[in-house]
């Protein structure tokens, strides 16, 4: 299976086409289609995962490439890469999708475009699998814009409103604006690599030095805009949240699988070149690690002022992702990686239980939930376990992840970083038992009975829960040492860059007592202030304190960052920008494109007068009327008399004579 | 005998038959006059062949005369043609080319 990994991204789209084509007459109205596909892939995951793990010796990665078509000595292909990574992407990948197809059959129930959508999760899945089993820089492009364009397309799910369809098109454009980066850093990094696409070649390069520094951070850094965008950090983070408004299960899979998560895979796919490029080795702070932390903190502080529940998710991920961007910013390439596995199976947890509660009580807003834990028995314990995981509670999946990120960076001397990422656990810890206490405790406050989902919802809630409770076990001696994440999660080749941080020794008891005991202060003081009303001081300070006022201002603006998009980059392009532009346009282009059409029709008035119709023409009719003049004289002669003629030919035949006569 | 004696001939056969051509309107005796201008042509080749000792001249007399025939015979039925279509064989009468 490992030669024929190609099988897996395929699936899905097959099931695309499928349910396209006869999605509506299906029994299921396509959703089996999906599932069978999806299923399918994850079963060949699954495989392909065991046969690499059960490789003995050295792994190398596998590669199979077809060229599709050659430009001079520039081979554009498509193929496919194995490695550990590529095998941990492929799993967490199909298994989330898998999840979130069950689910969705449940979740989607009745929904008018229930086949169309079934389509765009296949298409979804299927480019996400089309990047992760790419070797080569451009394929990968091509998976990563169609994983754009279906996020467009799910998030818009409802486009009959303005506000998901504005959610649509927001979320597209903000990530294309990284795009450009990306595509720029592909043509730098191709050119780089003395013209190859191939991303296992140029991480060889970039390794042994064979790539300048100066061209790896060009290069590194335009690759990272795209990260900036795709993966939802500061400054681009904003569309994360607006992209709530798509249906539940999409947001699960954005959040745990297919979209946001490419970004990081990005780095972690290039690491080489963000290793070298960024001098990741050097310590201290650089890009990736302070885009990461500043991310991790800003959103986390954003958590706290939502009312809509997935909006409380949304950023949480994005504080997340903040962990991740910051993982392999300070070099600990396996802790980003596995943050990303364990975060997938407990990010996929909470939104599908937010889905649940939605469904259950048909709001968003936390303010219209409440007391929810007696109506919904199974989407509470599944929530709360998938709240812990987030936390970082031991010994649940994000636990291990969130740690062994804190003691990379504090081995790989970052110190900065490990105090952000510390505060970082403190707040989603705080904001989790927020969220947590406004969804399942005190009064129900909305309308209607809530109820409990059917099993179809319920049933994968409760899969998630038990992977969201085991999956930090991972990386740890309980699975043994031919299983363990570190051991197997690796890019042949890399090793000595991503295990420089050796994740065997990475249990330091000091450190995760640290966290544990930070994670447990913010649930234990959200949890004095929420449940027993406590920490009076704290309560209507906003209404006391004029900065603690505008500090809650500026986070219900979201750091007026959309502010500044739409109004003040958006609106002066619109206004100023714009008239500049009208006015260059209408004065200078239009005046230099009406000048040269004058100059045109005036040559063309003066070539017409004078060249065509007197020299041309004249010619012409010159030619024309001296035939006809010596024609008509000539016809003088040409009597029809034969005589005549013969007296003609007679007379200059004795002329000629005479003439000879005399000559001789 | 002398060779200008047949030259003298044949040019007063020559001018004679120039002079029918040229004067005459009936076609029939144009055709004739045009054969009078040819046996012109042909005495002189005899003469000179027999002046030259060289029998050249008189195989191309024949020729001629041979070629002769076949002129009067497309000439003669070009006149008939001529006659039958217009009751005439008036040639200032034939001015068709006219330009």
């Amino acid at each position: 299976m490992l030669d024929n990994v190609w099988l897996i991204p395929l699936l899905p789209a097959v099931s695309f086409a499928v349910i396209l084509l006869w999605g509506k007459r299906l029994p299921s109205k396509g959703a089996e289609s999906g599932i069978l596909a999806v299923g399918a892939s994850f079963v060949l995951s699954v495989v392909v995962a065991a046969e690499w793990i059960a490789k003995s010796g050295p792994r190398e990665a596998i590669e199979h490439s077809s060229t599709w078509l050659q430009s001079g000595s520039v081979k554009f292909g498509a193929g496919t890469h194995v490695d550990g990574l590529t095998v941990m992407m492929l799993l967490v990948v199909t298994f989330i999708s898998l999840m979130v197809h069950v689910y969705s059959t449940g979740y989607m129930h009745g929904d008018r475009r229930y086949t169309y959508f079934f389509a765009a999760l296949s298409l979804f899945t299927a480019s996400m699998l089309l990047l992760v089993v790419s070797d080569n820089s451009l394929q990968f492009l091509v998976g990563w814009e169609l994983v754009g364009v279906c996020s467009f397309m799910l998030i818009g799910h409802w486009w009959e409103e303005k506000d998901n369809s504005d959610a649509a098109v927001k979320a597209f454009l903000t990530t294309r604006t990284g795009d450009v980066g990306l595509m720029i850093g592909i043509i730098t990094l191709f050119f780089a690599a003395k013209g190859s696409f191939n991303i296992a070649h140029l991480n060889q390069l970039a390794l042994e030095g064979g790539i300048s520094h100066r061209l790896l951070l060009v290069g590194g850094t335009c690759l990272f805009l795209g990260v900036v965008g795709k993966s939802a950090q500061f400054p681009l983070h904003t569309w994360l949240p607006d992209a709530m408004a798509g249906p539940t299960p999409v947001s699960a899979l954005i959040h745990a699988a297919t979209m946001v998560v490419a970004g990081v895979y990005l780095i972690a796919r290039f690491y080489p070149v963000f290793f070298s490029g960024f001098s990741i080795d050097a310590g201290g702070v650089n890009a990736v690690a302070i885009i990461g932390s500043i991310t991790l903190v800003i959103a986390a502080l954003l958590a706290f002022v939502q009312d809509d529940v997935k909006k409380v998710l949304a950023y949480s991920t994005v504080s997340q992702l903040g962990y991740m961007v910051m993982a392999l910013g300070v070099g600990a390439w396996s802790a980003g990686i596995f943050h990303l596995f364990t975060h997938a199976f407990f990010k996929a947890l909470l939104f599908l239980a937010a889905g649940s509660v939605i469904h259950g009580v048909h709001s968003n807003n936390m303010s219209e939930m409440g007391g929810l834990r007696k109506h919904m028995p199974w989407t509470f314990r599944t929530f709360i376990i998938g709240s812990l995981a987030l936390a970082g509670i031991p010994p649940l999946a994000g636990f291990f992840s969130k740690d062994e990120i804190l003691l990379g960076a504090h081995e790989n001397g970052f110190p900065l970083m490990l105090v952000v990422g510390l505060i970082g656990a403190f707040m989603t810890a705080a904001y989790m038992t927020r969220a947590c206490y406004l969804v399942f405790w005190g009064e129900y406050r909305g309308h209607g009975h809530p109820h409990e989902s059917p099993p179809s919802m319920v049933v994968p809630l409760q899969v998630l829960a038990v992977l969201s409770v085991v999956a930090g076990l991972v990386n740890t001696w309980v699975v043994g040492d031919r299983l363990r994440f570190a051991h197997w999660a690796t890019v042949p080749g890399t090793e000595e860059l991503i295990q420089r941080f050796r994740l065997e020794h990475a249990f330091a008891l000091s450190d995760a007592a640290i966290s544990v005991a930070v994670a447990v202060a913010g649930i234990g003081l959200a949890g004095l202030y929420y449940f027993r009303g406590a920490l009076k001081p704290i309560r209507g300070l906003t209404r006391r304190s004029t900065a603690a006022r505008a500090g809650y201002t500026l986070l219900v603006n979201k750091y007026y960052l959309d502010v500044f998009y739409t109004d003040i980059i958006v609106g002066s392009i619109k206004g100023p920008i714009a008239q500049a532009a009208y006015w260059f346009d209408q004065r200078v282009i239009d005046g230099v494109v009406n000048g040269a059409g004058v100059g045109a029709r005036e040559v063309g008035r003066f070539t017409y007068d004078v060249i065509d119709q007197r020299v041309v023409d004249g010619l012409a009719n010159g030619a024309g009327a001296g035939a006809e003049e010596s024609g008509s004289i000539l016809r003088l002669i040409q009597t029809g008399r034969v005589q005549q003629y013969a007296a003609a030919l007679f007379g200059a035949a004795a002329l000629f004579a005479v003439g000879l006569v005399l000559i001789t | 005998m002398y060779l200008s004696q047949f030259l003298l001939l044949a040019a007063v056969l020559f001018c004679i038959g120039i002079y029918g051509v040229l004067a005459r309107r009936n076609a029939v005796l144009v055709l004739m006059s045009i054969e009078l201008m040819l046996n012109a042509v042909n005495i002189n080749l005899v003469a000179f062949g027999a002046f030259r000792r060289n029998v050249v001249g008189q195989v191309f007399a024949l020729f001629v005369i041979a070629i002769a025939a076949a002129e009067v015979g497309v000439g003669l039925a070009i006149v008939l043609l001529i006659y039958r279509n217009r009751a005439s064989i008036g040639l200032d009468e034939v001015d068709l080319m006219k330009g």
